[in-house]
């Protein structure tokens, strides 16, 4: 085996030393250094990018034995990895050191959940993409239970290994399964063997079945969703705006591999699937959202109905559809770094911005930062001029195009729900007086990435051509 | 011909409405009104060419201006007008520069917010007006809910939060519908956002009739229509009086005008079929919502009855398929922008002086304020659609068109004679005629030069319109008449 094999997947080789070297660093340094960690965990995310730009790939290309593939849709959703990864770590970076996390521990572990969506993102073969999978979630447990004196953090992150594991568990189950009818790992020798049909129909379905509910429970739709609002809420928020953020991008490379590249032919199974679990988490995410007071909790819900949402896309099977989830997922990693980084900028020691009365009379405070939670939150709820208006277009577009129109009529009601609470955070900012007048100040490179991550929200909206045209391509030559 | 006068019309204000936040706090108050009032203007003065260039012969589209604005969904930025949006971008551009001066003393609070508000509305209005793809409408369309719903939530009255709510998810739902329709257009014209070629496009008589309840929802509610109206009299008393004004004078023609370009050219099977129903509508919105103004004790609220039932008028006139009743839609559409941002800047001006709107806190006012009284009894007289005022020729135009078409059609919009003279005339005279019975109402002084400045700016207005409505019609016709040729044609496959 020549080394030249190795070459597609250098930025994982490289963030896997880098970890290392960073674990190895902030054990030797005392407390009064801790920043290395974070600047070294910051470079190796510009390292990675740096690779990864240097070689961007035109066409699919397979590596390590087919376990693993570089295309343009891995190297998109990697840059955009990088990206969140590095802006969750310079919104967390105050709110970490205020309560005592702000150790090498929380970037070791950030980096290794960045190195398992990579490797998800990459994966051609169920084996790495389970790796991926695993290396991730690992990661995220340990990350919510960091700070292990608050029983909150622990009982979530317990909620949430013990859910997780159990999902593993039926994504290995439903493995097998395709495993058994096609006698392949690799998706590509999956699609291959299912090409022409298989004689052995119930078993394919039966492991569909439970490949899309281990899915399901990694996206957090409904009613696979039960742990999403609890781990949100209960994990310390630096951390739910990591899981809420980026790995949403990993799980629907994890999603779109599976399911639109392996089991492509086998679309007319799992659509009916997604659709259930679409308009499920459309319709609970967004009707519970309206009951909560506290914004973490009120996000998870509104993930769950987003989750839903990228699903339309998805369920479209078709590369329209595709590019729009991919779009969708994109955009909404975008929004809900804005919204959860927020709360962090808001927060102090001691002190944690988490409940909608926090936001009362934000106008007053700080007028900038109102409006750039204002674009936000009309994001979210689909409203132009904003971006999140043409995600929510471009997937209704999709499944329209495939005539199942009572789903988009269905998708819409529920986003004029969603719209309602969305709304309501307006609303606290703007026309409520607020109740607490402690000053803000957050630190001048998180506003600066605050202000960028709002107003890329009105840029993306006004001219959505570049980012739309890069999913379109992405998909367009992966697939 | 490459033109970007649309393009000033929309960008001027919404670029200077930028311009006045970026002025910030309220220690900056007096220049933001100032670059405020001067963004409006310019947004004015761009808008000049649009009458002195517009070519009435023709019904096509003028001053169009079309690039690709998202390649990736066929997406365009594709401006034009005829003759049926040119009188409407004018009238908002026009209505702007009012709401600015309106605004100028009583806004105190967050000044650069309220003023920048306004201007950006005014120009996505004008972009919903211009747009001729479907996606840039909506963009617009929907945009312009965001600052508008500030402006009820923020400078309104004691129960400003539950008015802006309902403003904004009933219009929200509306238009929500009116999406996924344009969706499914787009995939029936072969993949196609503009709306001309929706014009063209070929659809059965199901898909029609689901549409045509889509968009009559969507645009229903803006209108607003009986029974979807109930928004409006909530917002119009919360809303600031510059709220008032813009939302009676210009978001309800928004509805009305989708009707122009959508409803009708692009389901005209449907709206023959379905005509029956709107004008229905109509019709309750133009007898029994003017009953309900009369028993009204609150002035804002009256008005904002007295709009639904004008607006009936306007979507009566619509379905009666023929280039009278069209054109006196359109000309009502006009003259209600006047009249009815007349009122409610005369009873901004009141409120401004006594903080009431009940007219029972009134009686009197013709003493103590001689010129008020006599600007608002014009008003109220154009409200009344009386001769020689704007008021009466949309009015005149749509009974004697509803005549052509039923009897009966013509009976009923014409109680709005005998009703809107009631609820209009007999507010009149107890706010400002009898004996002062309100001691608050003995120290308040007249209307000051501004104020004379706006009202008679609009007097001039609603006077000239009345008794020379020809250049308006002119304006019209030919688009209305290539409008009615299109509606006439049968679009079933």
């Amino acid at each position: 085996m020549s080394l030249m094999q190795f070459a597609p997947a250098l930025p994982e080789i490289f963030v896997l030393v880098m970890v290392s070297l960073i674990l190895v660093i902030d054990a030797a340094v005392d407390d009064s250094k801790r920043y290395l960690a974070y600047v070294l965990s910051l470079a190796t995310l510009a390292g990675a990018a740096f690779l990864t730009v240097r070689d961007l790939s035109t066409m699919p290309v397979l590596a390590l034995n087919g376990l693993f593939i570089d295309d343009p849709l891995s190297d998109v959703l990697k840059l955009f990895l990088y990206l969140t990864v590095a802006v969750v770590l310079v919104y967390s970076r105050d709110y970490l050191r205020e309560r005592g996390l702000y150790k090498g521990e929380f970037f070791v572990l950030a980096l290794f959940a960045t190195l398992g969506m990579m490797v998800m993102v990459s994966a051609s073969h169920f084996l790495t993409l389970y790796l991926g999978l695993e290396l991730l979630s690992l990661s995220l447990y340990a990350m919510v239970a960091l700070q292990r004196d608050s029983s909150v953090a622990t009982e979530a992150a317990m909620k949430y290994f013990v859910l997780g594991a159990l999902a593993s568990g039926m994504l290995l189950y439903g493995m097998s399964m395709v495993y058994g009818v096609t006698g392949s790992l690799a998706l590509g020798d999956i699609a291959i063997a299912l090409q022409d049909g298989t004689d052995l129909r119930i078993p394919l379905v039966f492991g569909i079945v439970f490949i899309v509910a281990g899915l399901a429970f990694k996206l957090g739709a409904v009613p696979f969703h039960m742990w999403v609002p609890d781990v949100y809420h209960g994990a310390p928020t630096a951390m739910t705006l990591f899981i809420g953020s980026a790995p949403k991008i990993a799980a629907f490379a994890f999603v779109i591999r599976i399911l639109g590249q392996g089991l492509e032919s086998q679309v007319a199974e799992w659509r009916d699937m997604l659709v259930i679990l679409a308009v499920l988490s459309m319709a609970l995410g967004n009707f519970a959202a309206i009951a909560q007071s506290n914004l973490k909790r009120m996000f998870a819900y509104s993930t769950i109905s987003h989750m839903g949402f990228m699903l339309l896309g998805i369920l479209a099977g078709s590369q329209n559809g595709y590019g729009s989830a991919m779009f969708y997922v994109l955009v909404y990693a975008l929004m809900s770094l804005g919204g959860f980084g927020m709360i962090l900028l808001l927060s102090r020691a001691g002190f944690e911005a988490d409940k909608l009365d926090d936001f009362k009379g934000l106008n007053r405070r700080s007028p900038w930062l109102a409006f750039l939670m204002l674009l936000l939150m009309f994001s979210m709820a689909g409203v132009p001029p904003t971006v999140g208006f043409y995600a929510k277009f471009a997937v209704l577009q999709a499944v329209v195009e495939i005539g199942y129109v009572w789903l988009a009529v269905a998708a819409v009601v529920f986003s004029l729900v969603g719209a309602f609470y969305y709304l309501r955070i307006v609303k606290l900012m703007y026309f409520d007086t607020p109740h607490d007048t402690s000053p803000i100040a957050p630190s001048a490179d998180a506003r600066l990435i605050m202000s960028a991550n709002g107003l890329a929200v009105l840029a993306l909206g006004i001219l959505p051509q570049p980012l739309m045209a890069i999913c379109v391509h992405a998909i367009g030559a992966s697939f | 011909m490459i033109d970007t006068i649309l393009s000033l019309v929309i960008w001027v204000p919404i670029l200077a409405g930028v311009a006045v936040l970026a002025t910030g706090s309220d220690k900056n108050a007096a220049l933001a009104r100032w670059i405020a009032l001067a963004g409006a203007l310019a947004g004015l003065i761009v808008a000049i060419p649009l009458v002195t260039g517009f070519d009435t012969g023709t019904s096509a589209m003028q001053f169009v201006e079309k690039a690709a604005w998202i390649p990736a969904l066929n997406i365009h930025y594709h401006l034009g007008i005829d003759g049926i949006s040119m009188p409407l971008i004018l009238l908002n551009s026009f209505i702007t520069v009012l709401v600015v001066i309106a605004g100028w003393q009583v806004i105190q609070d967050k000044v650069a917010q309220y003023m920048a508000a306004f201007l950006i509305m005014s120009g996505l209005i004008n972009g919903v007006f211009a747009s001729l793809d479907g996606i840039l409408f909506y963009v617009f369309f929907e945009g312009m809910l965001i600052p508008l719903y500030l402006i009820v939530g923020v400078w309104g009255g004691p129960n400003r939060v539950y008015a802006a709510f309902k403003f904004f998810l009933y219009t929200l739902a509306g238009s929500l519908l009116m999406l996924v329709s344009m969706i499914y257009l787009y995939f029936q014209s072969g993949g196609s956002f503009d709306i001309q070629t929706w014009h063209a496009t070929t659809l059965g008589m199901t898909a029609q009739t689901l549409m045509f309840f889509a968009f009559l929802l969507a645009f229903g509610v803006k209108v607003p229509m009986w029974p979807v109206h109930t928004w409006l009299p909530d917002a119009h008393v919360e809303a600031p009086t510059g709220g008032s004004v813009v939302l009676a004078a210009i978001t309800l023609k928004v509805g009305a005008y989708g009707f122009l370009r959508f409803i009708l050219p692009i389901l005209p099977d449907a709206s023959h079929e379905l005509a029956w129903f709107v004008i229905t509508l109509s019709l309750i919105a133009v007898a029994y919502i003017g009953l309900v103004a009369l028993v009204q004790s609150d002035m804002k609220k009256l008005i904002a009855y007295s709009s639904i039932a004008h607006m009936g008028f306007v979507t009566l006139g619509f379905f009666m398929f023929n280039p009278l009743g069209v054109e006196g839609g359109l000309v009502q559409m006009v003259s209600h922008g006047f009249v009815s941002a007349a009122l409610f800047l005369c009873i901004g001006v009141m409120y401004d002086r006594l903080h009431s709107r009940q007219i029972k806190d009134y009686g009197g006012l013709a003493d103590k304020m001689p010129v008020f009284a006599a600007f608002f009894m014009l008003f109220a007289m154009a409200n009344a659609g009386l001769p020689a005022t704007s008021g009466f020729v949309g009015e005149f135009m749509v009974i004697m068109a509803a005549t052509q078409v039923n009897f009966w059609f013509a009976f009923v919009a014409a109680t709005t004679l005998i009703l809107g003279a009631a609820y209009t005339l007999w507010m009149y005279k107890r706010v400002v005629f009898g004996t002062v019975t309100n001691p608050h109402v003995e120290e308040m002084h007249d209307v000051n030069a501004r104020e004379i400045l706006l009202l008679g700016v609009l007097a001039v207005s609603v006077l000239g319109m009345g008794l020379y409505p020809k250049p308006f019609t002119d304006v019209m016709h030919v688009s209305v008449i290539d409008l009615l040729a299109h509606v006439a044609q049968s679009k079933l496959p």
